[in-house]
């Protein structure tokens, strides 16, 4: 498989912190990478590197470089408003806006100069299709997103985030707040929309990574220890970190 | 979805490298646009809140520009301890309504908290749902009524039925005014002390009863002690509404320069002072920085408060 | 709990002694005072209004003022305080909601925007009458206009500003960080979010306060006193910024204090329960757009 993010030596501080240390990795196209580990290990903090939403976090440093599809995502010639629109992020809380269903989906597409009603009502449709979602709500469009219940919440947060376009869908232990059925659902959405996008998702549930991924990476306190094929990675992991970990000796 | 992006997914990842980076794809106008609206709004907000602060700092400079003046004339001394006020004689002790200021604010207190207090848990605590649907929209609307309609209710009801009652031939003073402000202030510092209780977590409550306490121990032991700072707050709000009030005091409090040793003497405070005599006097006098001088007072003693509450609420915040 | 030993009979009998008579006296206390007050106060309002209300006529509501003879109206007074409400809100909201944004979003967080945050807290609940001080320094003494409408536009919007920037601030930073996220990791903006999001979660919060800054304006005296002065121009629709500006509450004042018209007492009363109607209608007009906006937002 062809690597659509190229991370090298990354490092990330926090004020004095060092959040990441040294980071290098690849992350295949199209397929599931899960990065798990102990909480306060760096994970979700690379996830939102990819996207860079931490810039929003005042003092924030970054060193090393890490390429989406050859751009260097932290150059001046990107702007981090089309690297968002092509690398989507869903939360792990759901967090639609208090508006209807519809016009949260619509949200992006319009936010990027979508103004047809009809266009606009194509992107809606596909992209709850896209997410398991269009049957349970196409006759309510216009209710209020907040009327959802949880597990369908955090599937429009999907279609909203599929909605855009994206190329690469960053999943932020987007399941921890839901119950366990919304979660299968979601892993099976995540499992379809393998073909089309690639994902990486951050997970605190060693099972749904073993479930679900391909390719799993293991952090600690701010380093990758290992990463490589799930199936690898589970039954024969080459660090001792890794097997502690895993066979649930800590964290 | 394919079909609608056709730069989307289908791309293979160098081309999505290449949408990334700038300048590139036929969105480029829009983005330019998009960047220079944002700064533009950008700078209008920064303008904005740049023209708040000077139009701040100009209110300091000037009050205290103009109230400073008066010490030329007019001795420190003078001016804070004596409670002489006769401008036509160059004589300017603003004592009198400094005084009057303290004894009003003390006096409003003194009636409203207690009652205020009493409502706030009254409706947090007892009334029935469709009861306090209907009062809460009361006391906000009564918040919302202006102070001279309070003031004109003073002078033609409450201080008639005060001259009534008490037989004095004049009513008008720090009593009638105090009565006015307590009215005036009841349904602020209800209110926010109704959500201060209406805000304390439930727990407490179950905590409380699952104990064995019955309502008055509970609103008393816990639900009190735990809006304490909320009332605070609220007490603190009600009282710089009192101090400043202006218009509601000058209609009932008499408007006669003498110090006030009886609750139904005709008297003044700073802001009922300020306003009757400020549109009679040149500007360049002495009378009229004394004029200023007490402004600048009252400028101070409420700007102190919010201090006061700053350092409440951030010793609040620490607590909790 | 104080009588845990008295209450011995029966492990779960009814309780007596001490603590249960405190807590029917208190209930009765409360409830008591708690009616007994606010019926004192809508009383009161009530006794006003029915003073006033029957006898209003439009003649009233649109005449012009009369010094010496009975059966002058409020038409100017009126007049000039819709005027006022409207250029002080034209020039405060802006400027208010502006500030407000800079201060919930791009303010960086140090000790001189913290200095400016207690600036704005502090001058939100400064007396109305310093701001009239203030506007008799600028508008009087500076630039020599007299007492004007414009004078008593622009010092009410100097007394609305710091309230507003302080409310849409609370309002914007209320907003759920999740939300903000969620916008930007669509690809937002820092506008877009602030128009798209933030604005429309914290309009709530925002109208209220506007809603609070009018009716204050509307019904404020002191200020419009000090800077635009107790007479109107005498004439309907006079939309001059340098005419004198005296507007109902002023007026209100004016003529149960100063005049001396035979028939003061009536217009007062009049006037009274005019302003106390518009005051309604004001709260009203303004949460019209905030019950349809719950409504959209809400479930």
């Amino acid at each position: 498989m062809q690597a659509i993010i190229e991370i090298e030596k990354l490092n990330l501080f926090y004020g004095a912190f060092q959040a990441l240390k040294n980071v290098s990795m690849e992350v295949p196209e199209r397929a599931i990478t899960a990065f798990i580990g102990p909480s306060g290990c760096g994970k979700s903090t690379l996830l939102r590197t990819l996207n860079r939403m931490n810039d929003m976090i005042q003092g924030t440093r970054i060193e090393g470089k890490i390429e989406i599809g050859g751009a260097d995502i932290y150059s001046n010639d990107v702007h981090v408003e089309t690297l968002r629109k092509k690398v989507g992020m869903v939360f792990q809380q759901p967090n639609p806006f208090p508006k209807s269903i519809y016009d949260n989906v619509a949200y992006g597409p319009r936010l990027h100069g979508i103004r047809k009603k009809q266009e606009l009502d194509e992107i809606v449709e596909s992209s709850l299709r896209s997410a398991a979602l269009w049957d349970e709500v196409k006759d309510y469009l216009k209710r209020s997103a907040l009327s959802l219940s949880g597990g369908q919440q955090q599937r429009m947060c999907i279609a909203r985030a599929l909605a855009v376009g994206p190329d690469i869908l960053l999943m932020d232990e987007a399941t921890s707040a839901l119950d366990p059925i919304s979660t299968l659902k979601i892993e099976e959405l995540a499992q379809e929309l393998k073909d089309k996008y690639t994902i990486v998702m951050v997970t605190h549930n060693m099972h749904q990574a073993a479930r679900v991924s391909h390719q799993t990476v293991f952090f600690l306190n701010g380093e990758v220890v290992e990463y490589s094929d799930t199936e690898k990675l589970f039954s024969d992991p080459s660090d001792q970190r890794t097997e502690d970990y895993i066979s649930g000796r800590f964290g | 979805m394919l079909d609608l992006h056709p730069t989307g997914q289908a791309s293979a990842s160098a081309e999505l490298g290449t949408s990334l980076r700038a300048g590139s794809g036929p969105s480029f106008d829009r983005k330019a646009r998009l960047r220079l609206f944002n700064s533009a709004f950008k700078i209008a907000c920064i303008a904005a809140a740049g023209f708040v602060c000077l139009i701040l700092l100009c209110i300091l400079f000037f009050m205290f520009r103009t109230g400073i003046l008066t010490f030329r004339d007019v001795s420190f001394s003078e001016f804070f301890f004596s409670t002489n006020w006769d401008p036509e004689n160059e004589s300017y002790g603003a004592l009198l309504f400094i005084f009057g200021t303290f004894a009003l604010t003390a006096l409003t207190l003194l009636f409203s908290v207690p009652f205020s207090v009493i409502i706030a848990i009254f409706l947090a605590e007892m009334t029935p749902a469709w009861l306090r649907n209907l009062l809460r929209p009361v006391l906000d609307l009564l918040v919302g009524i202006p102070s001279v309609v309070y003031g004109f209710l003073g002078m033609t009801l409450l201080v008639p039925m005060l001259r009534d009652l008490t037989g004095h031939e004049l009513a008008d003073g720090l009593l009638a005014a105090s009565i006015v402000l307590t009215i005036m202030v009841l349904p602020t510092i209800s209110r926010i002390s109704d959500d201060a209780i209406t805000a304390v977590p439930k727990k407490y409550r179950d905590a409380s009863y699952a104990l064995g306490s019955n309502r008055f121990q509970t609103i008393v032991r816990v639900v009190i002690p735990a809006a304490s700072r909320g009332i605070l707050y609220a007490v603190i709000l009600g009282m710089a509404r009192a101090i400043g009030e202006t218009m509601a005091v000058v209609m009932v409090i008499g408007n006669t320069a003498q110090i006030a040793d009886s609750l139904f003497k005709p008297t003044a405070v700073l802001t009922s002072n300020i306003v009757m005599q400020i549109s009679s006097v040149e500007f360049d006098s002495t009378w009229n920085h004394a004029l200023y001088m007490m402004g600048f007072l009252l400028l101070v003693i409420s700007l102190l408060m919010i201090v006061v509450m700053r350092f409440l609420q951030q010793r609040g915040g620490k607590n909790a | 709990m104080t009588d845990r030993s008295a209450s011995a009979p029966s492990a779960f009998g009814k309780r007596s002694g001490a603590s249960a008579i405190y807590n029917r006296l208190f209930t009765g206390f409360v409830w008591f005072v708690g009616i007994c007050v606010i019926l004192f106060i809508l009383g009161l309002l009530f006794l006003l209004l029915q003073k006033g209300l029957p006898k209003l006529t439009w003649d009233f509501l649109y005449g012009l003022p009369s010094e010496i003879e009975e059966g002058g109206g409020i038409g100017p007074a009126l007049f000039n305080s819709f005027y006022v409400l409207f250029l002080s809100l034209a020039i405060s909201i802006p400027l208010g909601l502006a500030a407000g944004i800079y201060l919930a979003e791009f303010a960086p967080d140090n000790k001189w925007i913290g200095l400016v945050r207690i600036c704005v807290e502090g001058l939100s609940s400064v007396p109305s009458i310093i701001f009239g001080l203030f506007g008799i320094a600028i508008f009087v003494e500076m630039f020599q206009v007299g007492l004007t409408i414009l004078g008593g536009a622009v010092s009410l919007a100097f007394l609305n500003l710091p309230v507003l920037t302080r409310v849409t601030e609370e309002s914007i930073r209320a907003v759920p960080v999740e939300m903000k996220n969620a916008s930007f990791a669509l690809g937002s903006t820092h506008l877009q979010t602030i128009r798209r999001v933030l604005i429309p979660v914290a309009l709530n919060g925002i109208i209220t306060g506007i809603c609070l800054v009018a009716g204050r304006a509307f019904g404020e005296s002191a200020v419009i006193i000090l800077t635009a002065g107790v007479t109107t121009s005498g004439s309907m629709w006079d939309f001059n910024l340098f005419s004198p500006g005296e507007t109902l509450a002023v007026h209100l004042w004016y003529v149960q204090s100063e005049a001396i018209v035979p028939d003061a007492q009536e217009i007062a009363q009049k006037a009274t329960a005019v302003l106390i109607f518009f005051v309604l209608l004001i709260n009203v007009v303004f949460r019209v757009p905030l019950w349809l906006n719950g409504r959209k937002t809400k479930l």
